[in-house]
């Protein structure tokens, strides 16, 4: 899917060059605002008729109004990078005018003029002074501001220079912030061209094209650097204000919902659709639901209201542990009722289908929350599913919400899958999706791992929770070095030995076997041949552990 | 068939839904047999030949020739290389097709094998026994189950004991002659070849398929192995996989299948320019489908599909589809319409169109009149029949002559005529005028094959309509051969003249600008006349009778034309969608608060958006603490704020956006391009 929007964005490029060259920056702006008077349909349907749609002839005024229909330029043109140092901005002016809109109104507010790119170039002391201003959020901007502040000054002598020789200033803005964090030699380059100004269209043009040149060359210059240029401040310094997962969940429980009556008009436009969802499952398509917002609910409503008396099966692909099997053995076991096991998921899809065929009657909803999870999205995963979906009578459907996730999908499984897709647009907050442990933030307060942990230890011996306690302080001891293999076997036979807490190498492994099977440790040899062991669990959450630790003994 | 879904769940749809259903689901499977019975004959050719090649390389086997054993001294395989064409979604139904008819005709034996289940040699020989042995189940269905799947799995997968087997089998065949086999042995030859398909050569690893092609040579003269392999890209894979030491031990044939691309146009031949099918798809809608497959997969499968999800959405969207059917069933259905349908009838744009021009009297019966309304529409349908039938005749007569035009300004497939033609008034446009222009410029003998091309188009419908235009076409035709005669006089002339004439250089000169000066003030020959009569009428043949369906009264009835719906089903954008709603709340959620301009968002957007747009701001990594707090800023009079933004970042984190970095304690790093 990926590839065939990106095919789309192209051609519209392509076309567009050669048309209408000198129409070119005009029309990519209409695009832009097209967006936002969607009210007025009719003048929508001729830029659309005469630009976008001429491309790829199609007319694409949906009914709904939903956003699936804007020009593919719009979104993979990269994000003009003149609003580089707005995160500051954004961030202050909100603190001040918190009932304003963000975008930075010229005439309201003349001293933030001054700030905005437009003016960053007229004099080099009125960019000292805005440089003075800036470093007020030196604290809060990430990367880009600290860059560019960190960058030498000889940038400041250029841009004047450069802006002196410069006649088309307004047109070379965007570009003038780029090249402010790329190196000098650009610059003669690009004095030259704007020295000799061309036609005002066909400098439009050129301008989009270096622009685009530049860019990229700015997109590389980013990633090629290994060294990141962010605060080093962490999370550690706000510890106190760390949630664990339940307060996470209680507090968003009481956290009012915006735009409630809004996001209710959008889900009951979807829910009008759920008889022809119906009806086409049943015609042979399956289908996948895609766009913004937990579509949780809404195929749980699906489910309520329309499947109540059908054999179903609801597949939480965001449970961090579900897998392809235990989809296949639910519907084995519960829905065949087959008693038995598989050599493989391909013997047990192979029993499926031919009971499915043998027994027309059988019918079987799937319907699946993210197809795209991280433990459904690998390619056998979704061979399997997509070879299920596409028996007559397992009528399937899906979601999904990663932006790449149309990408794990090749020809021959498209065609398996069959899919009819829809936009169905939420704005649900992803509450079950995200719930799980792995998410970020939350997972630093690892609760579930160290109660997994005191859980597992609590039934194990005297002995082997000592044995697990110097594994843990060693580890902590090294806590500094970032290369730390883990502790050799062979050290921490002798420090056992020492405790008293084992008297035979055998005993230790055994123990170590233990722990192994319950994913307390993990074991990797090194390059030397030697065996280490470690703790796969992060160092607060250990700290913690042997806190608690101590408190029980 | 099920007895839950059909239509009866849109809003105004109390309408003859089941009628609707049943005619759309009739519709869809005369469409789809039709479908498959094209595949079917345009894989006939490719199919015999595959066979004749099979029953070929086994009948020396059978024989056991000499020719069969000087070729198993080389240890050759007999492979068929089967250039199938990137459309790898079509693949499987000529595959089925041609197991099917293998085992029909040469062999029980086929073996599909697939590179996503063969990764090692050992998967391999397990599949293809496993296949093997289980088409053996099917031919004497005597023994049961447990013990093939016992036998399956004991059995060590070897090119040896694949040898017993075969031995075994056709050992029992042949000592087994009862008259219950007699069928079977009929069928199939007494040692019937082996035939393994690799259905996508491409994916399978160079080593298994070496392995082998390797292992299986050395026991070909044991077992009468056949190899045909799949091919998406060019037979040149086969030396890029396989080095020469390898496929030296294969014996190649190369067999084409038809093209997608002319797939597709007997499809759509058969499908669309045809007054078979009531369902007729509108300019854009086909446009649609037809980018689809040029632009994307050359799958005739997926354009079929697309083409049955129109179906679909046309009956279950139009109340008034229930009119769309064969021309026999219309007075029966026309009149018996409720009167919400004729209501539906009178809201039709085309059918307020025709009202208009109505005069007044007849105006007031349609607008209140039921009975007189239904009588009127069956009048309209069938004319919009008769229209579509003469539509096809003269489109293809036009595409006779604007397929072998220069350039081609009027495309050169008739599909694109056709989507041209859908689309406007195809005489007003510039490509149509410059075509006219061309077919003026046309000799002699092409334009007469074109005449007689268009006379049989014409002389083949059933109706009377043209036969006027047939007699108008042979009337030039017999012109055309007269002009011919008399020219020939000419022409015996004018060389005489210039042989007398081989004078000198200034007399050639002069002459010749004397020609010249002829030529310019010289009025039009008699077949230059001629052919602009010819053009001239061909073009009134085109303004009669090409008017564009939705200028037709009643076109909504039969023609489909929610592209939008179409394309946003089959050609979704999924990353544009999210990329609108982060961005642009305002656009799904119709609040004022959320009104915005350029490139701004508003501070009352949901959480997601403003985290998502300040991320945006940022390079490859995040400090979660300054993004935080540059929210925290922005938001701080909400008490529970930590708690939103780490549900907005988790969210970001779901939707790929970011993803947590070891690089740096407490950073993210960003997955998407753009301002980085």
């Amino acid at each position: 899917m990926k590839w065939q929007e990106v095919k789309a964005s192209v051609t519209i490029l392509g076309t567009k060059v050669r048309k209408d060259k000198a129409q070119l920056s005009v029309s990519v702006k209409r695009f832009v605002k097209k967006l936002e008077n969607i009210s007025d349909n009719e003048a929508q349907e001729v830029l659309e008729e005469k630009n976008y749609v001429a491309a790829l002839g199609i007319c694409a005024q949906d009914p709904v109004g939903n956003g699936s229909n804007i020009s593919g330029g719009e979104v993979y043109s990269f994000q003009t990078p003149k609003r580089s140092n707005k995160m500051a901005e954004l961030a202050s002016e909100l603190a001040q005018t918190p009932e304003q809109n963000v975008a930075p109104d010229h005439s309201k507010c003349p001293e933030k003029m001054a700030k905005t790119p437009q003016n960053s170039k007229r004099s080099s002391s009125d960019k000292v002074q805005q440089k003075s201003k800036k470093k007020e959020f030196v604290s809060t901007t990430p990367y880009r501001l600290r860059k560019r502040l960190a960058a030498p000054d000889p940038y400041l002598e250029s841009e004047s220079e450069y802006s002196a020789s410069c006649s088309e200033e307004e047109d070379e803005d965007e570009q003038k912030e780029v090249s402010t964090v790329l190196s000098d030699q650009k610059t003669p380059a690009k004095t030259k061209a704007a020295s000799t100004p061309p036609p005002r269209n066909s400098l439009a043009k050129k301008n989009k094209e270096q622009k685009m040149g530049n860019l990229v060359e700015e997109y590389f210059e980013a990633h090629s650097s290994s060294k990141v240029l962010t605060s080093d401040r962490t999370l550690q310094k706000l510890r106190k204000r760390r949630l664990s997962q339940q307060t996470l969940h209680d507090l968003l429980k009481n956290a009012p919902l915006a735009y409630a009556a809004e996001i209710r008009d959008l889900n009951q436009q979807h829910e009008s659709l759920f008889s022809k969802w119906m009806l086409q499952l049943h015609l042979g398509f399956n289908i996948v639901l895609y766009g913004l917002g937990s579509k949780r609910d809404l195929l749980e409503k699906f489910r309520t209201s329309l499947l109540q008396d059908s054999v179903h099966l609801v597949v939480n692909g965001y449970f961090p542990s579900i897998t392809v099997r235990s989809i296949l053995n639910s519907i084995t076991e519960e829905v065949l009722d087959h008693i038995g096991t598989f050599r493989s998921p391909l013997d047990q899809l192979e029993f499926i289908t031919k009971r499915f065929k043998e027994d027309s009657s059988l019918e079987l909803y799937v319907l699946i929350h993210n197809l795209d999870s991280q433990m459904l999205r690998g390619e056998r995963s979704q061979q399997i599913l997509a070879q299920l979906s596409s028996l007559p009578s397992i009528y399937l459907i899906a979601s999904i919400d990663h932006i790449n996730a149309p990408l794990m999908w090749d020809h021959a499984k498209l065609s398996l899958y069959n899919w009819l897709w829809y936009e169905t647009t939420t704005f649900n907050p992803y509450v079950e999706e995200t719930s799980y442990e792995n998410s970020l933030l939350v997972q630093h307060s690892g609760s579930l791992a160290l109660s997994s942990l005191m859980h597992v230890l609590h039934s194990l011996t005297l002995n082997a929770r000592g044995i697990f306690r110097l594994l843990a302080q060693h580890q902590l001891e090294k806590k500094d070095n970032p290369s730390y293999p883990g502790l050799s076997f062979q050290d921490f036979y002798q420090q056992c030995r020492e405790a008293f807490l084992v008297n035979s190498d055998l005993t230790l492994r055994a123990q170590l076997t233990e722990f192994r099977d319950h994913k307390l440790i993990r074991t990797k040899r090194g390059a030397d041949g030697v065996e280490y062991l470690l703790i796969p669990v992060d160092d607060t959450t250990l700290t913690d552990f042997l806190e608690k630790e101590d408190e029980d003994v | 068939m099920f007895p839950a879904p059909d239509f009866r769940c849109t809003s105004n749809d109390s309408e003859d839904t089941e009628l609707r259903f049943v005619t759309c689901q009739s519709l869809w499977n005369q469409i789809k047999s039709e479908t498959e019975q094209i595949q079917e004959n345009l894989n006939k050719q490719l199919l015999e030949n595959l066979v004749s090649f099979l029953s070929r390389s086994h009948s020396d086997f059978q024989e056991k020739t000499t020719e069969w054993t000087f070729k198993m001294k080389f240890r050759e395989i007999p492979t068929a290389a089967l250039v199938l064409g990137v459309n790898v979604t079509d693949h499987d139904l000529t595959f089925r097709g041609l197991s099917d008819v293998l085992q029909d005709n040469i062999t029980p034996y086929v073996a599909m094998l697939e590179a996503k289940d063969c990764p090692g040699i050992k998967n391999l020989m397990q599949k293809l026994m496993g296949q093997l042995m289980n088409c053996d189940l099917d031919v004497d269905s005597l023994e049961d189950e447990d013990c093939v799947q016992v036998s399956q799995n004991r059995v060590r997968c070897s090119m040896p004991s694949l040898i017993s087997w075969y031995d075994s089998v056709t050992k029992k065949t042949d000592s087994e002659t009862p008259s219950k086999k007699r069928n079977s042995s009929s069928r199939h030859w007494q040692s019937p070849p082996v035939v393994v398909v690799f259905k996508d050569m491409e994916s399978f690893t160079t080593k298994v398929l070496q392995d082998f092609i390797v292992i299986s040579s050395q026991h070909i003269h044991e077992l009468p192995l056949v190899l045909i392999f799949g091919i998406a890209t060019s037979p040149m894979i086969i030396h890029r996989l396989l080095p020469h030491s390898v496929s030296s031990l294969l014996c190649i044939e190369l067999f084409q299948s038809i093209s997608c691309k002319e797939h597709l146009s007997t499809i759509i031949d058969k499908l669309l320019l045809t007054s078979q099918f009531p369902f007729k798809l509108g300019e854009k809608v086909l446009q649609v489908l037809i980018n689809i497959f040029l632009y994307h997969d050359f799958s005739v499968q997926n354009f079929i599909k697309g083409f049955q999800l129109c179906i679909v959405e046309h009956f279950y969207s139009q109340p008034l589809s229930v009119l769309c059917c064969h021309l026999v069933d219309i007075k029966k259905r026309v009149y018996s319409l409720s009167h919400d349908q004729c209501e539906n009838i009178r809201r039709l744009p085309s059918f307020r169109r025709y009202v208009e021009k109505q005069e007044s009297g007849k105006q007031i019966e349609l607008l209140t009149n039921d009975s007189f309304l239904k009588v009127e529409t069956k009048k309209l349908l069938e004319d919009l029949h008769v229209y579509h039938e003469n539509y096809v005749r003269i489109l293809r007569c036009l595409h006779v002559f604007t397929s072998s035009l220069p350039k081609y300004p009027l495309g050169k497939q008739i599909r694109e005529l056709h989507c041209a033609c859908l689309e406007n008034r195809v005489w007003e446009t510039e490509e149509y005028e410059s075509s006219l222009q061309l077919a003026r410029m046309l000799n002699k003998t092409d334009l007469v094959t074109m005449l007689q091309q268009c006379v049989e188009i014409l002389m083949s419908s059933s109706g009377k309509e043209f036969d006027r235009a047939v007699e108008k076409l042979k009337e030039f035709l017999t012109q055309f051969q007269n002009l011919e005669a008399s020219q020939e006089r000419d022409v015996s002339i004018s060389p005489q003249k210039e042989l007398q004439k081989k004078t000198d250089l200034y007399h050639l000169q002069k002459t010749l600008l004397e020609l010249k000066e002829s030529r310019r003030s010289k009025k039009l020959t008699k077949f230059e006349m001629l052919r602009f009569e010819v053009v001239d009428y061909i073009d009134s043949l085109v303004r009669r009778y090409l008017v564009p369906a939705d200028e037709r009264t009643l076109h909504e009835v039969v023609y489909f034309n929610g592209a939008a719906v179409l394309r946003g089903h089959l050609n979704a954008a999924p990353r544009t969608a999210l990329h609108t709603a982060l961005n642009n709340p305002h656009w799904y959620l119709k609040n004022q608060a959320l009104r915005c301009d350029g490139g701004g968002i508003s501070n009352k957007a949901p959480d997601i958006c403003i985290v998502y747009k300040l991320h945006l701001e940022c390079g490859r990594l995040i400090n979660l603490v300054d993004w935080l707090e540059v929210c925290d800023d922005a938001n701080s009079t909400f008490t529970c704020f930590h708690a939103r933004f780490i549900r907005a970042v988790s969210e970001l984190e779901l939707l790929g956006f970011i993803k947590p970095s070891k690089q740096k304690t407490d950073h993210v790093a960003r997955l998407t391009w753009g301002g980085c």
